[in-house]
């Protein structure tokens, strides 16, 4: 017996994109239902207990946790419109059929036939080649981050931060407040990648941010015991003596892949774009891919920051509303442009625009 | 359990108390909560062994995507812990290798 799920709008994937994808469609009258791989929904908002930046219309002055409870309030008010599964992960796709698979826990599988699709699958964590870099304690900063600010877990008691862009530095503070020392966050770029802001509150705190350094291997024989690290030259060629850190945990910062499974399945049109940070979908300016019937929002179209990842989604869930044939006001569409610019603008949004011009597509022919 | 006993921010709200084993010994945890993080705060960090090298692997993403925390769960090899709910009584056991369904195991 195959139990199938019939919705209108499936949105898969229940962090920032997706939770504001869910809310823009059901509000304007869309029966929508979100599919949640974790154990609730907000995504990495939940993990975030740092005040957000940019623009007031995207929370800026609030912290990522509590946006997750504003978004969530949203949805609540919607109604029945929204249903949101949790435990839940979609599995597959299969064209022929226009099917998708989902799992509930291990042993609930069923199917899911929707009108439309919008895929807000995220991204997942990279890792650097060094030896021992699959010993238990070597964990991504986002593994570190649910340890310790959603389940209140001690991460571990010395932690060696690979990476200073902005979430190698915004977990290390985040460390420092669950009680965790720091040794040193590792830099092989001769700068740091995130907010001086962000640098300069762990600066403060007495933590060295070694630039110009890599990890070349972990120690331990069945956990983490140490890191050892190597002065970095310009060409990035190891110089100078490697240096040992006594730690129990390496934190991975070194950058997220976008999670993409879903429209390769699909048969979307893709293309590797080094500044959206691996594989991703054309898209058009109401987000949808060359598959008329599936929308993209948040960093499952090119890594970004979760300001934007909301106005995506809101994008996508007002353009799958409108395919659906509700009626909605473009004045509103332009308004979340407006936002998604003022996000992208000047020196910060440089590389961002740089990539999305390389997989905006005009228009698809209908 | 190794649990963060004052954040600056955060309040934590942990779920009902329960018992559950890892490789037959008696280990508390909260239900509703990922087993991976239950198991970490016991202190336990090895949650399977690799099938040629025969190396341990503990979790590394903890949102279900790189499949480093594969377990064997009441049974059910390849769960992943990191976003399976903890419920009283189960069976956790470290996984060696690949890990035989119910069905093959028979």
């Amino acid at each position: 017996m195959r139990k199938t799920l019939e919705t209108e709008l499936l949105v898969i994937g229940g962090g920032a994109a997706g939770l504001c994808a869910a809310a823009e469609a059901a509000g304007a009258g869309v029966k929508t239902t979100v599919i949640e791989s974790d154990l609730h929904p907000g995504g990495q908002l939940v993990k975030q207990t740092h005040k957000f930046f940019g623009s007031k219309d995207e929370y800026a002055g609030t912290r990522g946790y509590k946006i997750s409870d504003i978004l969530l309030d949203e949805i609540k008010g919607l109604g029945d419109k929204v249903e949101i599964k949790t435990n839940t992960t979609v599995t597959a796709y299969y064209p022929e059929e226009g099917i998708y698979t989902a799992m509930k826990g291990e042993d609930e599988y069923y199917r899911i036939k929707a009108k439309k699709t919008i895929v807000a699958t995220g991204a997942q964590e990279r890792l650097i080649p060094f030896p021992n870099n699959d010993l238990p304690g070597v964990y991504g900063a986002g593994a570190v981050q649910t340890l310790m600010n959603v389940y209140g877990v001690v991460p571990g008691k010395k932690v060696v931060m690979v990476g200073a862009g902005n979430i190698g530095l915004i977990v290390s503070y985040q460390l420092t407040q669950a009680g965790v020392e720091v040794a040193a966050v590792v830099e092989a770029m001769p700068r740091v990648g995130g907010y001086w802001v962000h640098a300069a509150k762990i600066r403060r705190l007495g933590i060295p941010i070694l630039l110009q350094h890599t990890i070349t291997e972990a120690l331990g024989d069945q956990t983490i015991t140490g890191a050892v690290i190597q002065p970095l030259n310009d060409k990035f060629e190891r110089v100078g003596e490697p240096q040992k850190i006594d730690c129990d945990v390496i934190c991975m910062a070194v950058g997220l892949t976008p999670t993409t499974e879903l429209f390769w399945q699909a048969g979307c049109k893709m293309l590797f774009v080094p500044q959206l940070c691996g594989h991703v979908p054309f898209r058009d300016n109401t987000m949808r891919t060359s598959n008329p019937d599936i929308w993209v929002a948040g960093d499952a179209s090119g890594i970004e920051e979760a300001s934007a990842a909301m106005v995506e989604g809101r994008i996508a869930g007002f353009s799958a509303a409108k395919a659906l044939g509700k009626n909605m006001e473009q004045t509103k569409f332009d308004e979340y442009w407006k936002r998604l610019e003022h996000l992208r603008a000047g020196e910060v949004g440089e590389k961002i625009r740089g990539g999305i011009c390389q997989v905006l597509s005009a228009g698809w022919e209908a | 359990m190794e649990l963060i006993k004052e954040h600056p921010i955060l309040e934590y709200k942990h779920g009902k108390e329960v018992v559950f084993t890892l490789d037959g010994k008696e280990l508390k945890g909260y239900a509703g909560e990922p087993i991976a993080m239950a198991l970490h705060a016991n202190g336990v960090h090895i949650y399977r062994i690799t099938p040629e090298m025969k190396r341990p692997r503990g979790f590394f993403c903890a949102i279900g995507k790189c499949s480093s925390c594969f377990m064997v769960v009441d049974g059910v090899p390849n769960v992943r812990t990191c976003v399976t709910p903890l419920e009283a009584g189960m069976k956790v056991e470290t996984q060696h290798g690949k890990g035989l369904v119910p069905l093959e195991a028979q």
